[in-house]
């Protein structure tokens, strides 16, 4: 099959799906198998034709990116959107991670949800998901990526809240929605921008000549580049737009794996990747990405030393490598920052799944003795290796990942970007700022990841003696999923071996061709020798020493079940309520909005302007004056006779003068 | 110009007709009355048109078929509503009767 | 299409069809049955529609000018004619019309109980005023339709509508009525200035555009009499506080009829009459800074204001102020792209606002209140219900791929060369309207079910779904493929915008400001 047949091919597969299910969903809800062999079936298939797409694009000697035009979307004189895919080594990769992944956790889900009466309408949302995901990644030009970067941010707030009945789940997806809103206008200005700068959206034109159409280091293109990160701010939860992940996990756990942690919010570093070029020709914006993402990484690594829910310390997490992968960009390490978003998509989601079967173990137990514990706490588990072994094991391998032990797959990228971070503050100190920030996180990432094995999987069991007795493993096709990711966790960093170990930096090659606009203005001379060592070791110690002093210091203490604990003090009561952001941001923002509006705008402007003064005071006026002139009408002919006389008189007057 | 055209004595007449419909109107209180002195005002009118006709062409007789059938008109629509008037009240005083009043 | 269409005369007898048939249908109305009132006023607006479709084939590909013209003596003392005809802009909003009719009349079926007669010959009215001011090419004829349709609009409100009826009903017409007769004075004063000069009277469109300078010092008053009408009409802050009462009172189809077409009125006079008329009024930095600060205002105002709403149905309103706003910045931003953008805001607003109401008349039919706290938890009582109202809701934010995104990304890239500082402003409307709708989303049918008098509901009916299953349709085809839509207008907006700014060719009008420095007109 052709390349072009295959690229559209692989986002038909799931919009079938969707509309196949969302027909289900309607009218036959409790057709589940019919919905699973559909949802999970089409995601394979489109993993399928991803292959084909990666190896027709590595059999094609040009390594020109391959536009499908379907159809002219939005043709407005020399404007001219076309709604058309393009097919390149980025979105290559993108397109198998998405797949991949997707495939995955939609096999994952049929255990899951299995008893969820809405299990029709999941696999639809989920569908869609994909679908707009791949949109995303595919787009050829901004406003069809943004469709995408829309479309995911709708099926991130249809799933959040996807048990709508409860106020909090709601209250999530909307919140998630409109914080994201703030980013898209960000993306949105950009946009407008590089219309006027370039009278041309596509990316291929945008990359091909900006480097002749702006001037590096201008206003223009740093407030093109300010204005996307805006955007990606928002999709990937960074500061300041990072409250609502942690939100998000309301949702149930397989859309935290993939929405939440492996596709949707790692768009915002694709579309850094995908505009490389002109990040590299704006160093402060460049400067401001890595800044924010270093901030964010380790500000949300504090947050999430100090979470007992499961769900929300990998959140956290999230945030955290997410602003890892920001660094990198920041950096000019494209290469590097797309390498930690495949291999996070890879630990990260399993990290969720299997956090997935401890709560559906958890809740199994509760359930099964009416008990209403916190199925998500960790001062309610404890001591699970026993009863989940396969889920302990994979979550060891992906915590081991993501701590940045070697071999396993977050080593290789997360190194990759501390030490680009490190090579870039050779030109500018402020990026050894941010390399000690990332370094400084790192330890946190091991002690938080090392806190949550443990208070889960170590020490006494806390879930209740007569729950102990019904927590399972969950059924192979929930740790099947799992299985492969972990091999994935492990062998995942073979994709982009470093030279040092003898690899030669496959990824980084591969991504040249998409990458090379950007590597033209911002060359990186990445630390070689006994400074890489250095590096190296300095990496892989603080690993070690972060997941050993996380491991002493919650096993070195009993630890209280929920409800019997006692609130936390101090700084760790700051950190527990997450710096106090989310109250900070509804007394600065949200209330004063609603309270201009109400009472100043509609009840003051509207209602005792513009209504009362201006337009019932011109009544009132009307009445008045006619209040007066009333007085005349008498209702007596004979007055009306004489006025009608003295009238005619005067008008005789005047007429014969 | 015809030697005896009778318009002075004419006007004349037409003006005191003119000036006792327009007192009437004003100093009389009942309905039928003052509508009589409504249809004398007219009729004052008419005559004035006619006397000038013999000047100005026939336009004012023509002038004065249209007066008379709008009189017509204009008496049988008032006196039915002086009837209903007086069918309500009982009477056809005008103090009485001031229902437009503001 | 096109052969067929020529060979039965399409071009020559449609318009004045379109015009003649409501009017007609009217007598079967009145005086049949009451209870074949809908029918007939159903059957009546269905052949209007179908008689309409034919339009979209019988322009003329790529030519902007006017089109299907005729030009019958009137009056001739005073150079009046009944002069009719269309352009691509004036097409699309006479299909949004008769589209709208049928389903306003459907959406009536069981709203309007009583006096059933009087209502549908008043909606059949009413489509024929509708009808007139889209196609009237004569400025005596267009005032003429612009009070016919006020005349029915104001009876359906004041006869039909809610608790409040009267006040909103006259406030309506009391807004309409003094920018309308300023607008008339407007027109008579234009056309014995253009007498001045030229020694011939007319009231002919195009004659007046074509000597409009005549109006010389009276150019701006004369604007500003325009102008002031069509504010009222789209309605512009601070011009707007008509809207959410007339809204919240009338019928659901009086809501419909009114957002989704009446409101166009004020902006499609803004492009036809009002700017080409006195283009150098209308683009001075003066002006042009007023209206686009105006458009901005009225489009954060309205987004703040319908978060606090607390009925559905004002929130709604308050909306089509923040949208409209959309509309106004469009014409000023002057760029093909942005007068396209406009355009396209204009037909969507009326499809998915149009639906909005609908929606929300259909509940209120259920439940009697359109109170939000009242509501909570339905998706899961009515599902279809809430599932339309979630995508036509996420249109109206302008989620893309629908048709509320096109319309505004238009708009607001083709004004960003031009007011950059205002277009920024503007662009965070998105964010308000996700917010507003989102919120209110929620309060209707997600949260808990809590109040019992909702767990009975019915979803929709067939006839319900007849209704807005066309509206679904038109709203995901417009934002997938808007482009038969954009190509059917282009020509009438590019001469509009060479018209009023000349000088600037094609090549210049799209490009050129792209490489302007944005530093405001």
């Amino acid at each position: 099959m052709h390349l072009t047949h295959m690229v559209w091919l692989a986002v038909a597969l799931p919009v079938a799906g969707f509309l196949v299910n969302g027909a289900l969903a309607l009218w036959r809800p409790q057709a589940k198998t019919a919905v699973s062999v559909v949802g999970a079936g089409v995601l394979l298939a489109a993993f399928v034709v991803a292959l084909g797409v990666f190896a027709g694009l590595s059999n094609d000697p040009s390594q020109a990116p391959v536009i499908v035009r379907l159809w002219s979307w939005l043709p407005v004189g020399r404007l001219k959107v076309d709604f058309a895919f393009q097919v390149d080594q980025l979105a290559a990769v993108m397109l198998l991670i998405v797949t991949g992944v997707s495939s995955l956790i939609h096999l994952f889900s049929i255990g899951y949800m299995r008893e969820d009466p809405g299990y029709a309408r999941y696999f639809s949302y989920l569908n869609l998901f994909v679908v707009f995901m791949l949109v995303l990644v595919l787009g050829s030009n901004f406003p069809v990526l943004f469709i995408g970067w829309e479309g995911v941010g709708l099926c991130s707030y249809l799933l959040i809240g996807f048990w709508f009945s409860d106020k909090v789940n709601a209250d999530a997806g909307k919140k998630a929605f409109i914080m994201n809103r703030i980013g898209d206008f960000g993306f949105l200005v950009a946009t407008f921008f590089i219309w006027r700068a370039f009278g041309n959206l596509d990316f291929a034109y945008v990359s091909e000549h900006a480097a002749t159409t702006l001037a590096p280091g201008g206003a223009v293109v740093t407030a093109i580049t300010l204005f996307l990160f805006l955007g990606c701010t928002g999709k990937s939860a960074q500061i300041p737009l990072y409250t609502w992940l942690p939100d998000a996990m309301a949702g149930p756990t397989p859309v935290s794996a993939l929405i939440h942690a492996a596709t949707m919010v790692t768009a915002g570093v694709y579309l850094v990747a995908r505009t490389n070029v002109l990040f590299a020709m704006a160093p402060v914006s460049s400067a401001v990405v890595a800044g924010i993402g270093a901030v964010t990484a380790l500000f949300a690594a504090t947050i999430g030393l100090r979470q007992y829910d499961i769900k929300k310390v990998l959140a956290y997490s999230t945030v955290s490598q997410l602003g890892y992968m920001f660094l990198g960009a920041g950096t000019g390490a494209y290469a590097s920052g797309i390498f930690h978003l495949a291999t996070h998509a890879f630990f990260k989601a399993l990290l969720f799944l299997g956090s997935g079967n401890v709560i559906h173990a958890m809740h199994q137990a509760y359930h099964a003795t009416h008990s209403h514990e916190d199925a998500q706490d960790m001062r309610n588990m404890g001591g699970l290796r026993q009863y989940t072994p396969v889920t302990f094991w994979l979550m060891l391998i992906a915590t081991l990942a993501i701590a940045g032990i070697p071999p396993f797959a977050g080593f290789f990228s997360k190194d990759e970007i501390l030490a680009a971070a490190f090579a870039r503050g050779a030109d500018a100190p402020v990026y050894y700022v941010f390399y000690g920030m990332g370094v400084l996180a790192a330890l946190l990432t091991a002690f938080y990841m090392a806190r949550l094995m443990a208070m889960t999987f170590f020490g006494e069991n806390r879930t209740g003696e007569r729950e102990r007795a019904h927590l399972h493993e969950a059924p192979w096709i929930m740790t099947g999923p799992l299985v492969v990711l972990g091999v994935l966790s492990v062998i995942g960093g073979a994709i982009n071996l470093p030279p040092f170990i003898g690899g030669h930096a496959a990824l980084e090659h591969w991504l040249e061709p998409v990458l090379e606009p950007g590597l033209r203005f911002s060359h990186l001379a990445m630390p070689t020798g006994s400074a890489e060592y250095v590096l190296v070791g300095a990496a892989v110690a603080i690993g070690v020493i972060g997941l050993w002093l996380g491991f002493r210091v919650t096993l070195g203490r009993s630890i209280p079940v929920a409800r019997a604990a006692p609130p936390d003090r101090g700084f760790a009561r700051v950190l527990s309520r997450k710096y106090y952001v989310d109250e900070l941001y509804d007394a600065l923002v949200v209330r004063p909005l609603v309270w201009l509006s109400r009472v100043v705008l509609w009840r003051g402007v509207d209602q005792r302007v513009v209504d009362g003064a201006a337009v019932n005071g011109a009544a009132v006026v009307s009445r008045l004056a006619g209040g007066g002139l009333r007085l005349l009408q008498t209702g007596q002919v004979g007055v009306y006779v004489v006025l009608f006389l003295v009238g005619a008189v005067w008008i005789l007057r005047a007429v014969m003068r | 110009m015809p030697e005896n055209t009778f318009l002075g004595p004419s006007l004349a007449l037409s003006a005191i007709l003119f000036s006792l419909g327009v007192a009437g109107v004003l100093l009389r209180r009942n309905a039928i009355v003052l509508f009589m002195c409504v249809e004398l005002m007219l009729n004052a009118v008419n005559l004035a048109f006619i006397a000038l006709a013999q000047f100005h062409g026939a336009g004012g007789q023509i002038m004065v078929l249209f007066v008379m059938t709008v009189a017509a008109a204009e008496a049988a629509v008032g006196l039915a509503i002086i009837l209903a008037i007086f069918r309500h009240t009982q009477s056809v005083d005008l103090q009485n009767i001031n229902l437009l009043r503001g | 299409m096109t052969s067929f269409l020529d060979s039965i005369g399409y071009g020559r007898w449609i318009l004045h069809v379109l015009l003649l048939l409501p009017v007609v249908g009217v007598v079967p109305v009145l005086l049949g049955r009451e209870a074949w009132a809908k029918w007939t006023a159903l059957v009546v607006t269905l052949a209007e529609f179908v008689l309409s479709v034919g339009l979209w084939w019988s322009l003329i590909p790529g030519l902007g000018d006017m089109q299907l013209v005729t030009n019958a003596v009137w009056i001739r003392e005073w150079g009046i004619a009944y002069r009719v005809g269309i352009d691509g802009i004036s097409m699309v909003m006479v299909l949004l019309t008769t589209s709208l009719m049928p389903l306003s009349v459907l959406a009536s079926w069981r709203y309007i109980t009583s006096r059933e007669r009087g209502f549908y010959a008043l909606m059949l009215t009413l489509l024929t005023g509708l009808l007139g001011v889209f196609i009237a090419l004569d400025m005596f004829l267009f005032y003429v339709f612009f009070e016919v349709m006020l005349i029915p609009m104001y009876f359906i409100i004041g006869v039909w509508g809610g608790t409040n009826r009267l006040y909103a009903a006259i406030k309506f017409f009391i807004y309409t009525m003094a920018g309308s007769l300023l607008m008339l004075v407007a027109i008579v004063a234009l056309v014995w200035r253009v007498r001045a000069v030229t020694g011939q009277m007319s009231f002919s469109y195009s004659y007046l555009l074509e000597h409009a300078s005549a109006a010389g010092a009276a150019a701006p008053w004369l604007f500003a009499a325009f102008a002031l009408a069509f504010a009222i009409k789209v309605p512009i802050f601070p011009f707007h506080t008509w809207l959410p009462d007339a809204h919240v009172e009338a019928p659901t189809a009086g809501s419909v009829l009114l957002a989704s077409v009446m409101l166009k009125i004020g902006t499609y006079g803004f492009l036809r009459f009002a700017v080409p008329f006195f283009p150098q009024v209308a683009l001075s930095p003066a002006v042009s800074r007023l209206m686009v600060a105006l458009a901005v205002i009225g489009i954060i105002y309205g987004a703040l204001v319908a978060l606090v709403q607390p009925d559905f149905k004002k929130l709604v309103a308050y909306s089509s102020v923040s949208h409209l706003g959309f509309v106004m910045l469009g014409i000023w931003g002057m760029t093909l792209q942005s007068v396209q953008g406009a355009l396209m805001v204009m037909i969507s607003h009326g499809f998915s606002t149009g639906a909005l109401f609908l929606l929300i008349g259909m509940l209120y039919e259920r439940r009697h209140t359109r109170l939000i706290a009242d509501y909570g938890g339905l998706a899961r009582v009515v599902p279809v219900f809430s599932l339309i109202l979630t995508l036509v809701a996420l249109s109206s934010i302008g989620l893309p791929g629908l048709n509320g995104f096109v319309g505004e990304f238009l708009v607001l890239l083709g004004s960003f060369a031009a007011y950059p500082w205002a277009t920024g402003i503007a662009t965070t409307g998105v964010i308000f309207a996700a917010a507003y709708l989102l919120w209110a989303i929620q309060r209707l049918i997600y949260n808990r079910l809590d109040d019992r008098e909702n767990e009975h509901l019915r979803d929709l009916s067939f006839r319900e779904l007849a209704v807005l299953v066309p509206l679904v349709v038109g709203i995901v085809w417009l934002g997938l493929y808007p482009r038969p839509v954009l190509t059917r207008m282009e020509p009438a907006s590019r001469k509009f915008v060479e018209a009023v700014m000349p000088g600037s060719t094609p090549a210049a009008t799209l490009g050129a400001t792209a490489a302007i420095p944005g530093s405001g007109r």
